[in-house]
């Protein structure tokens, strides 16, 4: 004869917290779907209206308070390139390095403890050091170049991981086939592994890209300018840049009011500029996977 | 010729593998050498004195006493260690009170002759003015000028970097608007946190994590101003309206936008934890006939617990550093908050509001720079908690 093992009701206890916490997770889920789409929402919706070929292609003029954004937008696509020129070249050989060259250990360890450290440093800090050191010390003055490697260094450590982990799901078995074809270490590297990791290099490429574009802090003290209408002429211009321009129109200036659209128009922006990132990266990730299974 | 090759390129990717610690190191050197200057500062502003006059048995003030003695909140010598009389303060600004244009004379060419007697001729009054007005042989006392002591910036409460005749420096009401509003914004994001990497972890169909994914991918992606600006806009008047604040821009509203702002990094570190839990223990625990939330409950989250929090600690690292939203939405007042929906200001937010006004090289200029290297050593020790747990967690599954 069966005994009941379990107290009456057991059962439907179990089943019924189950189904009540998948539930609050569910919602709660749902809810930071919803968050997302009210701030996409939001400012979409009242961007839109402003958003037009002159607002993209204009200087701002009467104060802010009318014209558009068109240099503020040269100036983050300037930072975003030149903080590019800066990191990328770095970061992928610390990469491979890493990845590569450096034996197990505690230089492995060390230098991941500090990449990791690098990452967390606060924005604000790299602001401050990017003045005591590009600005003043080095004498760049507020200038795009003291931006760019204000944000280069600021990505850097995006960069480094992305191509560590990129090289790191290569197996060793690709490595050694073309080491036993009699090819060097570094050609190996340069006509196997690189281009084997390449697609997932690029898509953290892109993504620090996006975090480029965003950053406000670091340009604060070292390149961003209130207004600068006419395009920068050479790297030691400051320029505008468009988290900067939408963090002084909708904070300061001379007539709030009226900014506001200028400031919905150009928050619209940086969130395009972001989603057009995130597509591309997705886009590029999906591209290669499919691609590399047909292979 | 090739050897050669392969020997430089090796040569050069190790130099650039030790980049990220050079530049840890030249952000401590930096920051460390500007900040540290602060301590060098006098208390009084450079190239002024405080003169009294010269029976006056007071020898030295600290700098938040000589701020209330010049805000009229002290009134009376006794309360400085003195004898009971009141005191009368004097600014340059206020010699036209005391004398004519002519007695000073159109350059102030004979204002320090007539401040040096005004001294001595009254005994309660304190003076602050150009060193180059105290005359050789005037009949009066300087407050001693101390260096400022690293102990009244660290504990000092009250931060009023542009005051004069001395600036405050206390960086306590900075630090505990820091934590205050990143504790909030922790408590606000951790049960979402949590839940949604449960939810995409164990629950979740693939169809629906294939949604959330991008989703969280792109609230991480989201620049901090726009964060700022959706805050400003919105949740700054809806808090104004709900608590009926008479300035919404709080403590609070600051959380809630840190809240939105760390949640990507929470979830995204507590998912991975949760499903890299190994699939024996999951399956075991099924086969026991535990249910699916209990086995998530009782096996999966205690077994993950280190990655999950990793991830919250992470999470309030990315809080405590965050600048510009927070600066958009707290109101900015350097006081010590008592209540999360006071305005309030961070360490960042200070950096980022004042350094753009600071004198290049000046105390005030020291002091953010001091700022930035507590706020690096803030994080910096976040970091390591980090490593320490991961760690630690990747000993014990080996």
């Amino acid at each position: 004869m069966n005994t009941p093992v379990y107290p009456t009701g057991y059962h439907l206890r179990k089943r019924r917290s189950q189904a009540a916490a998948f539930t609050v997770f569910r919602v709660l889920s749902y809810f930071i779907v919803l968050v997302l789409f009210a701030i996409l929402g939001f400012i979409i919706y009242k961007g839109a209206g402003v958003l037009s070929w002159d607002f993209l292609t204009k200087a701002p003029e009467d104060g802010m308070t009318a014209g558009g954004i068109f240099p503020a937008i040269v100036g983050t696509l300037l930072l975003m390139l030149g903080s590019a020129v800066v990191a990328f070249p770095i970061g992928i050989m610390s990469g491979i390095y890493m990845n590569e060259y450096a034996s197990k250990g505690w230089v492995v360890r060390f230098i991941r403890l500090m990449t990791n450290n690098l990452s967390g440093v606060p924005s604000i800090v790299f602001g401050l050091f990017g003045m005591a050191l590009f600005v003043k010390y080095l004498g760049f003055g507020d200038s795009i170049l003291a931006g760019s490697l204000t944000l280069g260094l600021l990505s850097l450590p995006l960069v480094i991981r992305t191509t560590e982990e990129a090289l790191k799901d290569i197996p060793a078995a690709i490595r050694e086939g073309s080491l036993a074809l009699g090819a060097t270490k570094l050609q190996t590297i340069w006509k196997v592994v690189l281009p084997m990791g390449m697609p997932r290099i690029i898509t953290g490429l892109i993504l620090s890209l996006g975090r480029v574009s965003g950053e406000t802090a670091p340009i604060l003290f070292t390149c961003a300018a209130y207004f600068f209408p006419q395009l920068p002429a050479s790297i030691f211009d400051q320029c505008m840049a468009l988290p900067y321009h939408l963090y002084v129109i909708s904070t300061s200036g001379t007539d709030i009011e009226a900014q506001q659209p200028i400031a919905y128009g150009t928050a619209l922006v940086l969130i395009i500029i972001v989603l057009i990132i995130n597509l591309l990266a997705g886009g590029l990730r999906k591209y290669f996977e499919k691609r590399l299974k047909i292979k | 010729m090739k050897r050669f090759l392969e020997k430089a390129v090796k040569w050069l990717l190790t130099a650039s593998g030790f980049v990220t610690s050079l530049v840890i190191l030249l952000i401590i050197g930096f920051l460390f050498t500007e900040g540290a200057g602060l301590f060098r500062e006098k208390v009084i502003e450079e190239g002024y004195v405080l003169a009294v006059h010269k029976d006056n048995p007071v020898k030295e003030l600290t700098a938040a006493e000589i701020k209330a003695v010049f805000d009229e909140d002290i009134t009376s010598w006794s309360g400085l260690g003195g004898p009971d009389m009141e005191i009368v303060t004097f600014r340059l600004e206020d010699a036209d009170e005391y004398f004519t244009e002519e007695e000073l004379g159109a350059q102030y060419e004979y204002a320090a002759g007539k401040i040096d007697s005004l001294i001595a001729a009254t005994p309660g009054m304190i003076a602050f003015i150009p060193e180059s007005m105290v005359e050789e042989g005037a009949q009066l006392n300087l407050i001693e000028d101390n260096a400022i002591s690293p102990a009244e910036v660290l504990s000092g409460s009250e931060w009023f970097p542009t005051a004069t005749p001395a600036p405050l420096f206390g960086m306590w009401p900075l630090l505990a608007g820091t934590l205050w509003v990143s504790f909030f914004a922790i408590l606000f994001a951790l049960p979402f946190g949590i839940s949604i990497a449960v939810y995409m972890a164990e629950v979740a169909p693939e169809r629906v994590r294939n949604v959330l994914k991008p989703v969280i991918e792109l609230l991480n992606g989201i620049p901090s101003v726009v964060y700022g600006f959706f805050g400003l806009i919105i949740i700054v008047p809806l808090l104004q309206h709900v608590f009926g604040l008479p300035v919404g821009e709080s403590g609070l509203a600051g959380s809630i936008v840190l809240a939105i702002m760390a949640l990507p990094t929470i979830v995204t570190v507590a998912e991975d934890a949760m499903r890299n839990c190994p699939r024996a223990l999951r399956e075991a625990s099924l086969a026991l006939g535990a249910s699916k939330w209990q086995t998530v409950s009782k096996v999966v989250i205690p077994s993950s617990m280190s990655g999950i929090a990793s991830g919250v600690v992470l999470g309030i690292g990315r809080a405590i550093g965050e600048t510009m939203a927070v600066l958009m939405v707290t109101g900015n007042a350097a006081v010590t908050p008592h209540s999360i929906l006071e305005p309030l200001r961070t360490i960042p937010a200070t950096i980022a509001a004042e350094l753009g006004e600071a004198p290049a090289g000046g105390a005030h200029y020291q002091s953010l720079f001091l700022l930035g290297v507590l706020l690096f050593f803030i994080t910096f020790f976040i970091n390591l908690c980090v490593e320490y747990i991961s760690h630690r967690n990747k000993a014990k599954n080996s």
